[in-house]
């Protein structure tokens, strides 16, 4: 009996002494203020209690799709060319679909042509259908859309994981959000600078650089649209201009540029803040991969003093007129552009564009000054809480008080230990789970001692009411336990963020309370059973 | 010590009481529902714009209001929020419909920039930093630009200036819930030339934004549908646990148990017009799982007397069980809400909601456990033999707690 207990409480206290471990490692000091950095730094804690932003995103996947199905008109339209037909355009007569291409007047004895071209290069990606009068439909198959889709949501997540790192914030959190179809969740701990993370975030930055279609800019959309006769030509585009983007510096006006660009964004090998060698002023350099490179050097060898425009983000920046053969450089200057907006303009080119625009559906921002004074009440309401449970079962139960107080205690410890090794996030209503569970880890020692004394009362000896006492209380402690993980497994799998946090606590904790209401608790009372004479009454 | 020893109370005779008890929290519950407060829905589940400000000094809800109206946010709604006073804190409020899913940030920027022009004293900052809303990182750099202490080109001027900014930032956030009363409070927080630089150049709104929450329509609603799915699926998840540690017939007392305790904690939020957010429901899944206990307690004592004793009518078997449980079941009850009552009182504004579903759940699960479940399983069995069939409560099959 003797050497039992004793393993016993060697187990009990390696059990403590790793928990222990868990919550401080190794502190710099046993200052209370070493120990309180020790803890911040191995218990990760929630936005709600540290501050930052919460965001979820959602992604314009069907822009995505546009741009490829751009692309797929292009190349159509360069094999009929290639091949001798002509006549025959290629459109996207839908604007709100984005997966759906058409072929329309095919002159009727390049008919076949058409089909077997079509068919040889497009029937992997598009489901092909005749139409009437030699046209032909081409959608998007499904499984390739979604791809595509899916295509864009993880280079946005990617894209968007790199700018936040150039941004300087530790631990960020960039995921699919499971809620939500193509959305992204972002937590960004400890950021209180919110609109310039949204700018960062949010900017596309798509750089392209287009043709110029028409020399003459219009002042309004109205007016180049009139100029036009009504619509815009299906291979064109109306992009508005950045105040000053051309020599001129008038304001915003709006250019007539070739839809399929020369290069785009992805085309960007890297971007730097730079001067203007000239004037002074902030530019940002910029330079193209090899293959675009390639291609502008033949794009612009052959279009020598016509007009190119060099877009970003749907504004045109600058409009220059190609005066010889350009490689891989070019520079964004102009529009009254700042050091910063160089800086971080840079910044978004190196990291990449957004393969589509992302809106904004939800942010929740915590300042770190609430965040501090919720730390604060969470831990005097805990501390308050378990003070007085204690000093209740001190009242209620004397000795055997003493017992499930050091009982309550360990699982506390055992508790925290566990967030520390596990790397969980101790949020605010987390805080709540840890109260929680004093308050229901307390409930398996009431039910232990009100057995216990039961028994005693019906005549049996101090140690064998123990025993019993322990024994029938068993099924209804797994009983309490089960309800309440089950409840909170479930709110695991719903709940967001500071709920998740809740969930970990409380199920954490009274995973912890199996080990020592019931073990820790039964060896406390047999090592004190040990040293009294057989029969001798328990304080309970 | 004991609270209760061997009680003798009679409580199925009390039933009538306890019906009546029942319906009028349940019906005044669902009648606020339908009729008065409705359920109020916090802006997790609802939508829309919610920014908390705190005030140096009490907020002058007057002021606050105009400085609100002149932005042109007509339909905001400015509440103090409950909790002491002192704490001088509103939250501003906009509806969904005033937050356009195209530019969430609309209504936030409109009510800080409003806020911030009718606290610059009446523009005479002009160019001034405010050291209640400048973040570390923007203090930093103004610091560098600035160089009060002339570190010129120094290669650690960066680092010292940052440390700077970070001293105010803590004193300010971690020391002072976020507002300064003075920047000579400053002293000896930074150094003396930093002090003076900001005596000079930087000036003191008296509020700070302390949280922004913004929720489109699309989120709020996918939120508020799966708050009801993990409602429902806790429910049922009940249901099949005491289905297989009992009979059907005690799960189903149990549920219609969990559901009364649902129904009226709903109920509380809406007579007191508090808003029900996430963890609101959080801490009602809870109260789902935990009230459960003292039913299966109650339930376990009541199969095992069943079992012992089969002549016993059985309102008198079950009013035994209610009274030999009575002590643990009080005592275990009790001493959760003794913490949550502690969550209560000092968690603090944030958890309030939380802390009160919790409060009044507790107190009402363990009150139906003994008046609404137990008394249902009696009220079955006379239904059952007043249509001729035998009593058939199953008893258990070896004895437990």
């Amino acid at each position: 009996m003797k050497t039992n207990i004793r393993t016993r409480l060697i187990v009990i206290i390696a059990v403590l002494v790793v928990f222990v471990f868990g919550i401080f490692r190794v502190p710099h000091g046993l200052s209370g203020n070493a120990l309180k950095q020790a803890i911040l730094q191995n218990i990760h804690l929630g936005l709600d209690l540290k501050g930052g932003m919460h965001l979820i995103l959602q992604v314009k996947v069907d822009e995505a799709i546009s741009a490829e199905t751009d692309t797929d008109v292009a190349s159509i339209q360069s094999d009929l060319q290639r091949n001798g037909i002509v006549g025959a355009t290629v459109s996207k007569p839908d604007p709100s679909r984005a997966d759906f291409i058409q072929v329309t007047g095919v002159p009727a004895d390049h008919a076949s042509d058409v089909r077997s071209l079509l068919e040889s290069s497009y029937s992997s990606r598009f489901d092909i259908s005749p139409g009437v009068g030699n046209s032909w439909t081409l959608t998007m198959k499904p499984t390739v859309e979604s791809d595509a889709k899916q295509r864009a949501l993880d280079q946005a997540i990617e894209v968007i994981q790199s700018r936040t790192n150039t941004l300087g914030v530790s631990e960020p959190i960039i995921e699919p959000y499971q809620l939500g179809s193509y959305q992204i969740l972002v937590e960004l701990p400890g950021v209180d600078d919110l609109g310039r993370v949204k700018d960062v975030i949010q900017s596309t930055a798509r750089l392209e650089a287009h043709e110029v279609m028409n020399d003459q800019p219009w002042p309004d959309r109205q007016s180049a649209l009139q100029a036009l006769g009504g619509v815009v030509p299906p291979d064109a585009e109306l992009i508005q201009s950045v105040p000053g983007a051309s020599s001129d510096g008038s304001l915003g006006e709006w250019y007539e540029l070739k839809k399929i660009p020369v290069w785009a964004g992805t085309d960007v090998r890297d971007a730097q803040p730079g001067h203007n060698p000239n004037t002074g002023e902030p530019e940002v350099d910029f330079y193209l991969t090899n293959a675009a490179g390639d291609k502008f050097a033949a794009w612009t060898g052959a279009n020598i003093g016509k007009s190119m425009a060099i877009v970003l983000d749907n504004r045109v920046q600058e409009v220059a007129i190609i005066k010889g053969q350009i490689r891989d450089q070019g520079n964004i200057s102009g529009g009254g552009i700042t050091e910063q907006r160089v800086k971080d303009l840079s910044m978004l080119l190196r990291t990449g564009a957004l393969p589509a625009s992302i809106d904004f559906l939800q942010e929740t921002t915590v300042g770190p000054s609430l965040g501090a004074d919720s730390i604060h009440q969470g831990v005097v309401a805990s501390i308050v809480g378990m003070l007085a449970v204690m000093i209740f079962m001190l009242i209620y139960y004397k000795g055997a008080g003493i017992n499930a107080d050091l009982a309550l205690f360990l699982n506390l410890v055992i508790l925290l230990g566990f967030m520390g090794f596990s790397g969980a996030t101790l949020t605010l209503p987390g805080i709540a789970g840890v109260i929680l569970t004093i308050g229901m880890g307390v409930d398996s020692n009431v039910l232990i001692f009100e057995r216990i004394r039961e028994e005693l009362r019906a005549g049996k000896s101090p140690s064998a009411s123990v025993d019993q006492g322990f024994g029938h209380a068993w099924t209804t402690i797994v009983d309490t336990h089960v309800t309440t993980i089950v409840s909170a497994a479930i709110l695991f799998i719903f709940g967001t963020g500071p709920v998740k946090g809740f969930a970990v606590t409380l199920t954490f904790g009274l995973l912890a309370n199996l080990f020592t209401a019931v073990f820790v608790s039964r060896v406390i009372f047999d090592a004190h059973l040990s040293r009294k004479l057989h029969g001798e009454p328990i304080s309970i | 010590m004991e609270l209760f020893h061997d009680p003798k109370i009679d409580w199925l005779g009390k039933k009538w009481y306890f019906l009546a008890f029942s319906l009028i929290f349940s019906v005044s519950g669902i009648l606020s529902i339908l009729f008065w407060h409705h359920l109020p829905l916090d802006v997790d589940f609802r939508g829309g714009t919610v920014v908390r400000v705190k005030f140096a000094a009490a907020p002058d809800a007057d002021r606050i209001r105009s400085a609100i109206d002149k932005a042109g946010l007509k339909d905001a709604r400015i509440q103090q929020p409950y909790g002491p006073a002192a704490n001088n804190e509103v939250l501003v409020t906009l509806s969904r419909s005033a937050t356009s899913e195209s530019a969430i940030d609309q209504g936030r920027a409109a009510i800080v920039s409003s806020l911030t022009q009718n606290y610059a004293s009446g523009g005479q900052n002009p160019g001034k930093i405010d050291l209640d809303n400048i973040s570390g990182s923007a203090l930093a750099s103004w610091l560098e630009q600035n160089d009060p202490e002339h570190f010129g080109n120094s290669p650690d001027a960066e680092t010292r200036y940052e440390a700077q900014a970070n001293a105010v930032v803590h004193y300010r956030d971690a020391e002072h819930s976020g507002v300064i009363d003075s920047v000579d409070n400053l002293r000896g927080v930074v150094d003396p030339a930093v002090l003076t630089a900001l005596q000079q150049n930087a000036w003191i709104s008296g509020f700070s934004v302390r949280s922004v929450e913004i929720v489109g329509a699309q989120v709020g609603k996918v939120l508020q549908h799966q708050a009801e799915l993990a409602t429902l699926y806790s429910l049922a998840g009940m249901l099949v646990y005491l289905w297989f540690r009992f009979e059907l017939i005690y799960g189903v007392a149990a549920v219609v148990a969990c559901f009364h305790d649902t129904i009226i904690t709903v109920g509380a939020f809406s007579l007191s017009n508090q808003e029900i957010s996430l963890t609101v429901i959080a801490a009602i899944l809870t109260l789902i799982g935990y009230s459960m206990n003292d039913t299966i307690v109650v339930f376990d004592r009541i199969r095992e007397n069943l079992r012992l004793s089969r002549r016993e009518p059985l309102a008198d078997l079950v009013n035994r069980s209610i009274n030999q449980t009575l002590s643990r079941t009080v005592l275990t009850s009790g001493l959760t809400f003794l913490t949550v009552l502690s969550l209560f009182v000092f968690g603090g504004e944030v958890l309030r909601g939380f802390s009160f579903a919790l409060v009044v759940g507790i107190l009402i699960g363990t009150y139906s456990s003994i008046a609404v479940a137990a008394p249902m399983l009696v009220a079955y069995q006379d239904w059952r033999s007043r249509r001729g069939r035998a009593a058939t409560l199953p008893a258990a099959k070896k004895a437990r707690v």
